[in-house]
């Protein structure tokens, strides 16, 4: 299970925290009613996958068309599993080579039959950015050309310093965890935890446990500022609600815009379905940086494994090998010594 | 509200918990006031409730054995007094760790190098025990089926299973942990834990994979627990041995568990040998003195 990470310290934690997951997928049924917890609350406890083939925005030509159909989902993903194959284990730069479906969590394509993550603006796609929003997406390609502070969570825009990564490859927030967390290629694991006062919203990337007030109705003061907010909720009927702001101004609004700071407003909604399935659904408002709201879900989908610790800082190597490689590449690399010349 | 004092009064005799009644928030009250013969809160499946904000109220972050006042290291003395190492009775047993035959001389050199050595310096997972009695709170949140505690340093955390025995298939930071009941006591069974962390500022070591530690939570009114841990090691120490310490539940009517992500504040420490020339230090947005 221990493996050593080369390619990016977005995997650089000691442990490969991906858990094998058996997944119990059940159909909803319409008079299901949800258990009840020891607090008479809705019981959301357990742990959680949420892998997903969906695509974030659905594509065009789907307009409004909410849902497939189980054959229609089957060939989608038997075309993207396909195209997959055949970049398998590629890098986008070239060298040593990248991940590999090894890497990749796929879904049970029956629990998820809509045609796109994003159910709101109706046509499923990103709503328009406001005019002079930031904008930047990185990726596992070439660095973008940007200025400090780096918003992204994958890639960057140099390698003079870490400050120049993304947030991910210094281990500050997962690239799947950053409220509202979304699917990504592996770790798509979640538990949730229920007390009287509290709910806690623990996503297995890097270990982040995101504490929900449920009895205070005011968050924090304006003056802190804190990477996965200040989160507050509630309970309607069997939903767990929770309303998240303070963010600070160090990562993007949601889809590679905006700086979440001051303007952001995070509103998602905990749903139990069925015994398997918990319906995830997020609300993003920035009047910022989209000129709408954005409204997605996806299943949260019931498993009997275990979260696993996530230590991505303490093993994060990579950051040492990359901006020792760009020292060298750039030749500021005291070989003799060993050391960046004139340090 | 009247009649939750009066209760409180009735089952609350000491002037510990006297002297704590100002300051209970409203859960605790309500808590307590359920209580038929006890005094500590329980959940409604009749547990204790250990849900809350804690901390130690110590030196044996510094030090777990009995230690005068001294000198912080060499690089530390620009710091003055912060970091001068404060003096403690010390919180095992007996005084002193059993180490083995040879053993004890790489704690004294761990010692000896602490600010370079000490993991914790650069915000790694503390393990366990450290991470309760370091200087910041935890935050417990209990259920049947899996309890979280999430402690603020380097948001560490660690998810103890309660309905199921599982076993450690890796080492890892924080370990692997089991929780049961003996009696009002919960029980916590660590395993699995990396050789890499420290238990102190003092550089006590242990060996990983080999070590168990088990911990004791005792609830001994609704503000206090008393905590004990008991380790061993049979590759670092002839015996077990086993520390105690109280732990207080935090008070403040706002207090919460802020966010403590400190990986962004040792880059400098861990990455500024391997800038480019003339790279600036930081993001931008917070600010570096």
């Amino acid at each position: 299970m221990k493996k050593k990470n080369v390619l990016s310290a977005a995997i650089a934690g000691t442990i490969l925290a991906s858990a094998a997951m058996t997944l119990h997928v059940a159909s909803a049924a319409e008079d299901y009613e949800a258990p009840l917890n020891e607090w008479g609350q809705p019981d959301l406890r357990g742990v959680y996958n949420f892998s997903s083939n969906t695509p974030m925005q659905r594509p065009r030509e789907l307009g409004t068309q909410e849902f497939l159909t189980l054959e229609e989902v089957h060939a989608r993903d038997e075309r993207l599993a396909a195209e997959a194959a055949a970049g398998d284990g590629q890098s986008s730069q070239g060298g040593v080579g990248g991940y590999n479906q090894f890497w990749v969590e796929g879904a049970p394509e029956e629990a998820n039959l809509r045609s796109s993550i994003i159910i709101y603006p109706e046509d499923g796609r990103m709503p328009a950015r406001v005019e002079g929003a930031p904008i930047a997406f990185g990726g596992l390609g070439p660095d973008y050309n940007g200025e400090r502070p780096v918003r992204v969570t994958v890639g960057g825009i140099a390698k003079d310093g870490p400050e120049d990564r993304g947030l991910s490859e210094r281990c500050l927030l997962g690239f799947n965890s950053v409220p509202p967390f979304a699917p990504s290629m592996y770790n798509n694991n979640v538990q949730l935890f229920q007390n009287k006062d509290y709910a806690v919203i623990y996503n297995e990337m890097i270990h982040e446990s995101r504490i929900v007030r449920l009895h205070d109705k005011e968050h924090i003061p304006e003056g802190i500022r804190q990477w996965t907010g200040d989160s507050i909720g509630w309970y309607e009927g069997d939903s767990l609600v929770v309303e998240t702001k303070n963010f600070n101004n160090k990562t993007q609004t949601f889809y590679g815009t905006g700086d979440a700071g001051e303007s952001k407003t995070l509103i998602e909604k905990f749903t139990r379905r069925s015994d398997s399935i918990v319906d995830y659904e997020f609300t993003v408002i920035d009047p910022d940086a989209y000129q709408d709201k954005i409204v997605g879900t996806f299943p949260l989908v019931a498993t009997n494994e275990q979260i696993f610790e996530y230590a991505c800082h303490e093993g994060n190597y990579g950051m040492y090998n990359i901006l020792q490689g760009q020292r060298v590449e750039d030749g500021t690399w005291d070989r003799e010594n060993n050391r960046v010349i004139g340090q | 509200m009247k009649m939750q004092l009066k209760t409180l009064l009735a089952v609350t005799a000491t002037a510990v918990a006297v002297s704590a009644l100002g300051n209970l928030d409203q859960a605790t009250t309500e808590a307590q006031s359920n209580q038929s013969g006890s005094d500590i809160p329980r959940t409604p499946t009749g547990k204790p409730d250990f849900n809350g904000i804690w901390q130690a109220m110590n030196s044996a972050y510094w030090d777990l054995e009995p230690h005068e006042a001294r000198h912080g290291p060499m690089l530390a003395l620009e710091a003055g007094a912060f970091l001068a190492v404060p003096p403690g009775m010390g919180v095992v047993e007996g005084g002193e760790i059993p180490y083995k035959d040879g053993m004890r001389a790489r704690q004294v050199e761990n010692k000896q190098n602490w600010l370079e050595r000490d993991p914790v310096r650069e915000c790694k997972l503390p393990g366990v025990p450290r991470a309760t009695y370091m200087p910041y709170p935890f935050q417990i949140f209990q259920a049947p089926d899996a309890t979280l505690i999430t402690y603020q340093f380097a948001g560490a955390d660690r998810i103890v299973h309660m309905d199921a025995d599982v076993e450690a298939q890796v080492d890892s930071w924080m370990g692997t942990n089991n929780g049961s009941w003996d009696g009002d006591t919960l029980v916590i069974d660590v395993t699995g834990q990396i050789a890499d962390t420290w238990f102190d500022r003092s550089g006590n070591y242990h060996s990983g994979w080999e070590m168990h530690v088990q911990e004791r939570y005792t609830m001994i009114d609704a503000n206090t627990i008393d905590y004990s841990a008991t380790i061993d090691d049979p590759l670092t120490y002839e015996r077990p041995w086993t520390i105690n310490m109280k732990l207080y539940r935090h008070q403040d009517q706002n207090m919460e568990l802020l966010e403590f992500k400190c990986v962004e504040f040792v880059e400098e420490l861990r990455y500024g040998a391997l800038r480019a020339p003339g790279s600036e230090r930081g993001d931008g947005v917070t600010p570096i003195f």
